[in-house]
């Protein structure tokens, strides 16, 4: 066995047991056999290949924000003109990025933890639960794209017309409130599995502990259940929050993709903005991008960055819940 | 609590001063039970000593009669009945599986929450039927301490004041609660340990201390039964006895059950000891009678070693 160390890849014989570490011995790889080696080696390069690829998209994202970001785009709404000194700036995506996000989390964040504590804490009937949990996947795996076409066919109705810009009668179907609505069942999935993972993760005896002390099932679920699962429940939110701010599909189809606020006239505000069409951040890059209508492709690098900014506050938002929780400690399992 | 249909029974909470109050007041088991008496048991049953004199009073608080509990297709306890005594601590002992545990669970009416649960018989508290009383109400009456220590995931105060609040309440003054939370701190014998840590979180504590914490809990909805399922299988030795000093302390104030896996802690603590086997009862009789002279064989084979 000595020799097998000293040169590594051949691997031991079989049915022989590696060599006994000393006393001060660490495990090490060296002994291994070639197969695991090899996994082990696959393992490394994936991780920092991953690294990379993600390192290397923000600090390219970083150095074109950096170089092309100033501070008065975040205000100036975009306008017609044929340089991009005369287009303005992209104030009106870059709101509307953060109302889409939060009408959106307000509507997926308790529908999704109502689901989830409904599933994990009752569940019954169970036929109901089964297909709870299939729709909630079904929802989970359906393209953006045809959420969109199917809130059209929603949000155009007379009976909604209330949601939008209508005129003799006819819905135009495309606002803030529609996107909204439909970017929360785009968020929806993610916070109900992450929420349902959390309570799962709770020892049973610690739900009978509370019933055992004479809690009921809602007082319970109020003050133990949910206050310890808020760690999973915020990373759910934050991977939906993610998704819609990330979405470009609803956007374009949804909210009409105008590169400016579309107020209706006559609504009261807010409502004259929330029933008008608009446009956010994704759908602003995309156009932006040399693909695209504008053609500006600094604008664009500018932002993305400020979408990737608004990744990575979320993602530290997260950090400092998860955080917390550390410091309350958990049960020995 | 308010939404109780039918008016709840008397709550009587005994304390030690006014024993004559009782229905019934048994004799203390055998004589020559007294304190730091050594055993000369079968099976070289000698380690333990008593550490708990015989009991100053005794009074029937828990009827169990005839219960039977199964779970789908598994009958778990087979047509149980014994008593429940408030001055005096029940030990259940029996190996794994032997339906201890259910029948303690059966008690608060916890068995409830597991849907194939079927129950059949009567489980009296001070002569109602348990299933007459409101589980919420009958769960402040008859609490339960889990096998696994399991502090909320709250401050030490918190977690006290959790049992004091009103069902779904946050927040009442801290200092309306204060005396009650130190009391019930104090009753489990934590008081001087965390006095001045009130508020980190009871989750940081030692594993005998959240033991302790979860007793206190228990004890601060100023219950007449406690249950106790296996309160020390998770600690060191040092914890066990200060849990064990502390049960042998309570049985004055309310009646102690508990199921225990080890034969010493039995022998130590409890005046009664049911032993279960298979879901049967198979002897039930004070501490020392089933430990020194046990009736039927499986328990004479039990508690020398024999199987379990």
């Amino acid at each position: 066995m000595e020799s097998s160390v000293a040169t590594p890849p051949t691997a031991p014989p079989p049915n022989q047991p590696p060599p006994r570490p000393g006393k001060d011995a660490v495990e090490g790889s060296a002994t291994w056999r070639l197969s695991d080696r090899l996994g082990l080696a696959l393992c490394w390069g994936l991780g920092l290949l991953f690294c990379a690829i993600a390192a290397a998209i923000v600090v390219y994202l970083l150095v074109q924000g950096i170089k092309y970001l100033r501070p008065e785009m975040l205000f100036t709404p975009a306008s017609a003109g044929f340089s991009q000194s005369q287009s303005g700036g992209f104030s009106d995506a870059f709101f509307g990025t953060l109302i889409v996000a939060t009408m959106g989390i307000s509507i997926a964040l308790p529908a999704g933890v109502g689901i989830a504590v409904w599933l994990v804490e009752y569940g019954r009937p169970a036929a109901l639960a089964r297909i709870t949990e299939s729709t909630i996947e079904a929802i989970a795996g359906i393209p953006s794209i045809v959420l969109a076409l199917f809130g059209t066919v929603i949000f155009s109705s007379t009976a909604l017309g209330f949601l939008s810009r209508s005129s003799e009668g006819v819905v135009f179907g495309r606002s803030f409130f529609a996107a909204s609505t439909m970017l929360s069942l785009v968020a929806l999935p993610l916070v109900v599995a992450s929420t349902r993972e959390g309570l799962n993760a709770i020892p049973q005896h610690v739900r009978e502990a509370s019933y055992a002390v004479g809690k009921t099932k809602i007082a319970t679920t109020r003050r133990i259940l949910l206050p310890t699962a808020r760690p999973q429940v915020a990373t759910g939110a934050m991977l939906g929050l993610g998704r819609i701010i990330g979405d470009t599909a609803i956007i374009v189809v949804l909210l009409g993709a105008t590169q400016n606020f579309a107020p209706v006239e006559g609504a009261a505000f807010p409502f004259d903005y929330l029933r008008g069409a608009g446009t956010t951040l994704t759908n602003f890059v995309y156009e932006a991008s040399p693909t695209g209508n504008l053609n500006q492709p600094e604008k664009a690098y500018a932002a993305a960055f400020v979408l990737l900014l608004m990744v990575l506050a979320l993602n530290a938002a997260v950090d400092v819940v998860h955080r917390r929780a550390r410091k309350v400690g958990t049960w020995s399992s | 609590m308010e939404l109780l249909k039918s008016p709840p029974p008397p709550i009587r909470r005994l304390k030690l001063e006014k024993p004559k109050a009782a229905q019934e007041v048994v004799a203390p088991p055998v004589a020559g039970d007294g304190n730091g008496d050594t055993l000369g048991a079968p099976g070289g049953f000698t380690g333990a000593r008593r550490s708990i004199g015989a009991p100053q009073f005794s009074i029937r608080r828990m009827e169990v009669d005839n219960l039977s509990v199964s779970y789908a297709e598994r009958e778990a306890v087979k047509s149980v009945s014994l008593p429940i005594r408030q001055g005096e601590v029940l030990a259940m002992i029996g190996p794994s599986g032997c339906g201890k545990t259910t029948l303690l669970r059966s008690l608060n009416r916890l068995t409830e929450l597991t849907r194939t649960a079927k129950l059949s018989g009567r489980i009296l508290l001070d002569d109602v039927e348990i299933t007459a009383i409101e589980p919420t109400l009958l769960r402040r009456r008859v609490t339960m301490v889990f096998q696994q220590p399991n502090p909320f995931p709250m401050s030490v105060f918190d977690n006290i004041a959790y049992v004091l609040r009103e069902q779904g309440s946050r927040r009442r003054r801290k200092k309306a609660l204060e005396p009650r939370v130190h009391s019930a701190l104090d009753r489990a014998g934590l008081f001087e340990e965390v006095k001045d840590n009130l508020d980190h979180p009871a989750l940081r504590l030692s594993g005998g201390q959240q033991q302790r914490l979860c007793i206190a809990r228990a004890l601060a909805a100023e219950p007449e039964v406690l249950l106790l399922d296996e309160p020390c299988s998770a600690l060191d030795p040092q914890s066990t006895q200060v849990i064990e000093d502390l049960i042998v302390n309570l049985r004055d104030d309310v009646a102690v059950v508990i199921v225990t896996h080890n034969l010493q802690q039995a022998y130590r603590i409890a005046d009664h000891v049911a032993f279960m086997y298979l879901g049967d009862l198979v002897e039930y009789s004070s501490a020392t009678a089933l430990f020194g002279s046990p009736r039927e064989k499986r328990t004479q084979e039990y508690v020398s070693g024999a199987f379990g």
